[in-house]
């Protein structure tokens, strides 16, 4: 299944956000969503990739939009990732049911057990208007994000 | 694609003609092992292009992994305002294992630059607001990791060694000769 596109409703998910909390897309209503699925905590690319995004939470902050990045990882696994990075946006675990979330979104990669780089942009409704999936090996960088994000506001 | 956001201009940080065939514009992080790397074989690039290219240096410091990327990031700027930013840019290079704060006093104070103007730009955030502006263009352009290259404008992908820039520079060139 390709990724959801544009006009879709984002389906509703809780994920672990720490290994004693949950965040449920439900809860983020109201503003738009960046939900950013990515293969792995510590892969080289993934790295990068967060790295950046951690750079452009004052972008989003200008469109009030609020940024989750979900892989398969487990929450204590999420936990030291996001202090080695100093990431300042949650990771939530798609770990148990292993990838359900993702592949509600189209967004799991079967053979290999992980997310795809993929990216979707929510209205405030929780609609899906933009989506993009890069190849694996390719950081996506957040261009097409603040795209999306700007024509909410048009 | 992603594709550069901001246009290269006189203003840029540019070695090579304005108006070069082939116009390779980097965002890099002085903090960045992978930005250290690169900096030799954009050198052996400029040597083998010669006048058919032009190097651009952007900032695009990881604030929140390189504790020092940013002050290094400021000193550039600094050293550029005086008419001095490739030779910062190589110097902070080489130092890149030992970036701290007595390192970069020594290169502001090795390169004879002003000390007082340092810490007046510093203080009035001049500095900071061309690296900010920096960092927002990349961030609009698509920069996904640290170096992120953009080749005539169209975001680069594939591998930063000699050979493979090689390659895709001269098939650059060969298409604008269409």
């Amino acid at each position: 299944m390709p990724i959801l596109i544009a006009g879709a409703t984002a389906p509703e998910f809780s994920l672990h956000v720490t290994p004693d909390q949950k965040l449920s897309l439900s809860e983020l209503h109201g503003k738009p969503v960046v939900l950013a699925f990515y293969p792995a905590d510590w892969s080289p690319v993934c790295g990068d990739e967060l790295s950046v995004f951690n750079e452009i939470l004052p972008e989003l902050n200008k469109y009030g939009a609020e940024l989750v990045a979900i892989s398969v990882d487990g929450a204590w696994c999420h936990d030291a990732f996001a202090k080695h990075k100093h990431l300042h946006f949650p990771l939530l675990s798609d770990f148990e049911p292993k990838g359900e979330t993702a592949r509600a979104y189209g967004a799991y990669r079967e053979a290999d057990g992980v997310c795809e780089r993929a990216l979707f942009v929510l209205d405030k409704n929780g609609v899906i208007t933009w989506s993009y999936c890069s190849p694996v090996a390719v950081s996506p960088g957040a261009d097409g994000i603040l795209k999306a994000l700007e024509a909410l506001l048009k | 694609m992603s594709k550069l956001n901001t246009a290269v201009t006189k203003h840029d940080h540019l070695q090579g003609d304005l108006n070069a065939a082939c116009s390779l514009v980097e965002y890099g992080d002085y903090e960045c092992p992978s930005c250290g790397e690169v900096q030799p074989i954009i050198k052996s690039l400029q040597t083998h292009f010669g006048n058919q290219m032009s190097f651009i240096f952007r900032n695009f410091p990881l604030r929140e992994i390189h504790p020092w990327a940013e002050a290094a990031a400021e000193v550039a700027e600094l050293a550029g305002s005086q008419g001095k930013f490739w030779e910062m840019h190589d110097l902070l290079f080489a130092n890149q294992d030992s970036l701290s704060e007595s390192t970069l006093q020594r290169l502001v104070h090795d390169l004879g630059l002003s000390e007082a103007k340092m810490q007046q730009a510093s203080s009035d955030g001049t500095l900071k607001d061309k690296i900010d502006a920096d960092l927002v263009g990349g961030i609009r352009s698509g920069v996904n990791g640290t170096p992120t290259f953009f080749l005539n404008g169209d975001r680069y992908d594939g591998s930063t060694d000699f050979d493979s820039l090689l390659i895709v520079m001269e098939q650059v060139l060969v298409s604008n000769g269409d």
